[in-house]
């Protein structure tokens, strides 16, 4: 890993996509939002995967990161992004750290199943709670950028901006922690936990920071998703969104911290294009690409890129 | 009192259902090691068949009694067609992949399922209400509960009392916990896990069907039905330990007695009763109520 090119790589692209932004028609703009920051969930997952984990409630702090938001515009009148995001950040931050002290003792299935428990239980509380929206949700308006408060058109093209410009501090603080020690604990405690503990680290503290990690990029990709949609609704934390972000991070691969980002933009468009063409049967045409890609391509999209992927 | 009598029926029945829903689930887990996502596609196939074939059956005029055998036979054909057809045609090339990986070949094959069972049936709604309107009502301390619901209650320790057989008296059964507690063994001593493989799903595809189709008299059969039943059936199958049988019918009990309590005393929390039931069984027994002993890796 002498000279790894992947986030010079991904600014580009991002630059690239920035500049573009203005002359493609909105939709695009929005399509491109919503999956980048969902890519950042991703993103998180790929951390835990890579320590042999799955979690399928990450829809939790999704939907955490899309409420701080939201009640923070209707308790306190925020709608600025900078804040937006950092508010949720710390609150899922904050919730990770403390589930974490219990989850971080689990494995396989019963980490999945248990992180699902959380998701699941705080979307039984927001659809019994009038206060947050019950099951309707509540709307977010369109958001400021450090007091600039640009009509809904400028405003979504400097929130695809905003994202990708957290996208990349994203990927840049995550691949250095993934070349650090700590990050290189990952691989070492999927293959063997106890040979990790005699070598003198915790596996437990290990995981927990995983947890937290990919619980503050879930939230903020939850906060940059809502203000882009301008709702959220309990369907956020419901277990079929996390479903969704475990089947692209699988079908994006672990090999790379760009993967997630570009799995989850062709997850999105090959969703929209379905739903357009096929409204009826748009989960089979869903369900078939999966299961040819397991098949065909078993380390992910990201193997068609880079043939020196790091694979388990 | 009222209440007291209510809350237990209720739970009985409630429990009654989740075991038929998830015992199939269990099976698959425990045997083959396949957290099977696709049982919520068994599920509402099941249900669809089941609403459709009664419909039929009533439109003819035949006789009232054997609509319940009309709801056996939907569940058996629809196990065994896409038991084989799944097993046979797409699992067993994937074994050798990563369980999570397999998990998502499930999931995959749910995907498809959900838009088969559109395709098939159309998006409106099937009623197949007559098998349950049959029975009629029985009071039990004054209260009205429907023979259908207490008939599930005898189906679900029909069906427990007969897997409990055959796993522990028949030859094929000490097969099957032989492969559930050490698979590498077994085949070293001969056993056939390939074929009975294919048995199990093929089983356990028959009771996930056979839930949805018992399933159908008491609610309207829409698309979607499948999804909140898969994680129902998984949270029973993970508080009672995975692949136990006798964890699995604990486990809809708790859940049962947990949500009846739930929607009798305190109807704001019904909704994520079972999840938090599962995280504090977790919390305690990490590995669910019926767990084996892990050996450690080193």
């Amino acid at each position: 890993m002498a000279a790894d090119r992947t986030i010079p790589y991904i600014a580009g692209a991002l630059i690239v996509a920035c500049v573009a932004c203005p002359f493609v028609p909105s939709w695009v703009v929005f399509i491109g939002i919503v999956s980048l920051a969902k890519g950042l969930v991703v993103l998180g997952l790929l951390v835990l995967w890579r320590t042999g984990l799955v979690s399928f409630g990450q829809s939790l702090y999704y939907a955490l990161g899309g409420y701080a938001v939201g009640l923070a515009y209707r308790y306190g009148g925020l709608t600025d992004v900078f804040v937006a995001v950092i508010l949720a950040a710390v609150v899922a931050g904050a919730v990770a750290f403390v589930l974490g002290f219990l989850l971080a003792g689990y494995r396989d299935l019963f980490f999945a199943m248990l992180s699902l428990a959380f998701a699941m239980i705080l979307y039984g509380v927001l659809v019994k709670s009038e206060s947050l929206g019950s099951t309707d949700g509540f709307t977010i308006p369109v958001p400021t950028f450090a007091g600039l408060g640009p009509g809904e058109e400028i405003a979504q093209i400097m929130l695809f901006v905003f994202t990708a410009a957290c996208i990349l501090a994203a990927c840049y603080a995550t691949q250095r922690y993934l070349s650090s020690t700590a990050g290189h604990l990952t691989t070492a405690i999927r293959d063997n936990e106890i040979r990790v503990e005699y070598l003198g680290y915790s596996v437990k503290r290990a995981i927990h920071t995983k947890y937290v990690i990919a619980a503050i990029l879930a939230g903020v990709g939850g906060a940059l998703v809502s203000l882009s949609v301008g709702h959220i609704d309990p369907e956020m934390t419901y277990w079929t969104t996390a479903g969704e972000f475990v089947f692209v991070a699988i079908l994006s691969g672990s090999a790379s911290v760009a993967a997630p980002f570009v799995g989850s933009v062709l997850f999105e468009l090959t969703r929209s294009y379905a739903m357009q063409y096929t409204p009826l049967t748009w989960h089979m045409v869903l369900g078939a690409a999966l299961l040819l890609l397991i098949m065909f391509l078993p380390n992910g999209l990201w193997s068609l890129f880079g043939k020196s992927a790091r694979v388990q | 009192m009222l209440t007291f009598v209510a809350i237990i029926v209720d739970a009985l029945v409630y429990a009654s259902w989740l075991f038929l829903v998830a015992v199939g689930l269990t099976l698959i887990l425990g045997v083959m090691r396949v957290l099977n996502v696709a049982h919520g596609g068994f599920y509402s196939f099941g249900a669809y068949t089941a609403a459709w074939a009664i419909g039929v059956y009533f439109e003819r005029g035949l006789p009232d009694a054997g609509s319940f055998l009309v709801l056996a036979a939907a569940a058996i054909a629809v196990g065994l067609t896409l038991g084989v057809l799944i097993e046979r045609g797409l699992l067993r090339w994937m074994y050798d992949r990563d369980e999570v990986v397999i998990a998502l070949i499930t999931y995959a094959v749910f995907l498809i399922l959900e838009d088969a069972v559109l395709l098939i049936w159309g998006v409106n709604p099937f009623f197949a209400y007559q098998p349950s309107t049959l029975l009629g009502n029985t009071d039990i301390a004054t209260l009205p509960f429907p023979n259908y619901d207490l008939a599930l209650v005898g189906l679900a320790v029909l069906i427990g009392g007969i897997l409990w057989w055959a796993l522990s008296f028949t030859r094929r059964g000490k097969f099957l916990l032989a492969v559930i507690h050490d698979r590498e063994m077994s085949v070293f001593l001969g056993i056939n896990v390939s074929r009975l493989f294919t048995i199990t799903f093929i089983i356990g595809a028959i009771l996930g069907a056979l839930g949805g189709a018992v399933t159908a008299p008491i609610i309207s059969v829409t698309p979607g039905i499948g999804v909140e039943v898969i994680v129902l059936a998984f949270a029973v199958v993970v508080i009672g330990g995975m692949g136990s049988i006798a964890g699995a019918a604990v486990g809809s009990l708790l859940v049962g007695l947990a949500h009846s309590a739930a929607v009798h005393l305190f109807p704001q929390i019904e909704l994520f009763m079972i999840y938090l039931v599962m995280s504090l069984v977790l919390a305690f027994r990490p590995r669910g109520l019926f767990s084996q002993a892990q050996m450690r890796r080193i």
